[in-house]
């Protein structure tokens, strides 16, 4: 059994939960920033070309210490669409950013509870009881 | 870890927030400062806001929000013919700032809303960092 790869997708997918309730807290930040245009990633899109490894470094050797998940590249970080245009070019919209940053903190602890109930049956499966 | 980068997020916008809110302070104590000549009349103060974005990833999302400076709106002043007035120039004319009271009173709401999401934020994030620290207990 490889323990690097124990929690399988959860650590990827709480590290990328993270990094939107980043993006998310600069949209609210920004809600009164005129010109400011609210940003955000497809989590699904990002997490399966995460997964897919085709932003890994290349390695030549087996030694060579592979990397963590990076930020999230710009090509994937997107514009949100204006459901009402507001005349100081701001496109945030707290009300949907609130929701979504909610949203989001609730997956994050689901994953947070993915990651606990593996722990847990690891820890059965070696005490062996 | 990025959770720990929502605090100073929020927290940039609580800043930004609470300097604009004391910026409506000013202008609504200074509302009826009136003045003998234009040039000293005080004249209603705004801040400009602008998004902070990682030097190192300028493409990427905004790393919270700041406060580049303030400006003075340049509506007209309002000129009013007051003789009596001890303040009154040779003749008999007082300017009053040009604060829209109206007008203030609506940012201060808006800035008190934005101030208190900040809070939710960070509380928010606060709760998820504290989940994240009783991982396998």
């Amino acid at each position: 059994m490889n323990f690097d790869n124990v929690f399988g997708i959860h650590e990827r997918a709480l590290e990328l939960r993270s990094q939107r309730a980043e993006v998310l807290s600069a949209n609210l930040a920004n809600a009164d920033t005129p010109g400011y245009k609210a940003r955000d990633f497809d989590f699904n899109a990002v997490l399966k070309r995460e997964m897919n490894g085709s932003v890994r470094l290349t390695t030549t050797d087996p030694a060579h210490i592979q990397t963590e998940v990076g930020p999230v590249p710009p090509a994937q970080l997107l514009y949100r669409t204006v459901s009402q245009p507001s005349l100081d070019g701001n496109s945030v919209d707290t009300e949907r950013e609130h929701a979504a940053f909610a949203s989001n903190a609730i997956e994050y602890q689901a994953t947070l509870s993915f990651i606990n109930s593996k722990i847990s049956g690891l820890r059965k499966a070696l005490k062996g009881e | 870890m990025s959770i720990f980068n929502i605090f100073d997020t929020a927290a940039s916008g609580m800043s930004a927030q609470s300097m604009r809110l004391n910026l409506v302070a000013s202008n609504m104590a200074n509302a009826d400062a009136v003045s003998s000549s234009i040039d000293e009349t005080y004249r209603a103060r705004q801040p400009v806001f602008q998004a902070m974005l990682d030097e190192l990833n300028p493409d990427g999302g905004a790393t919270g929000v700041r406060m580049v400076g303030v400006v003075e709106s340049q509506a007209p002043l309002i000129q009013e013919y007051a003789p009596d007035h001890p303040l009154a120039n040779e003749e008999g004319y007082i300017f009053r700032p040009n604060v829209n009271s109206v007008e203030e009173m609506a940012n201060m709401l808006s800035a008190s809303r934005t101030y208190q999401s900040n809070v939710e934020v960070a509380n928010a994030a606060k709760q998820l960092l504290l989940a994240t620290l009783r991982m396998g207990q």
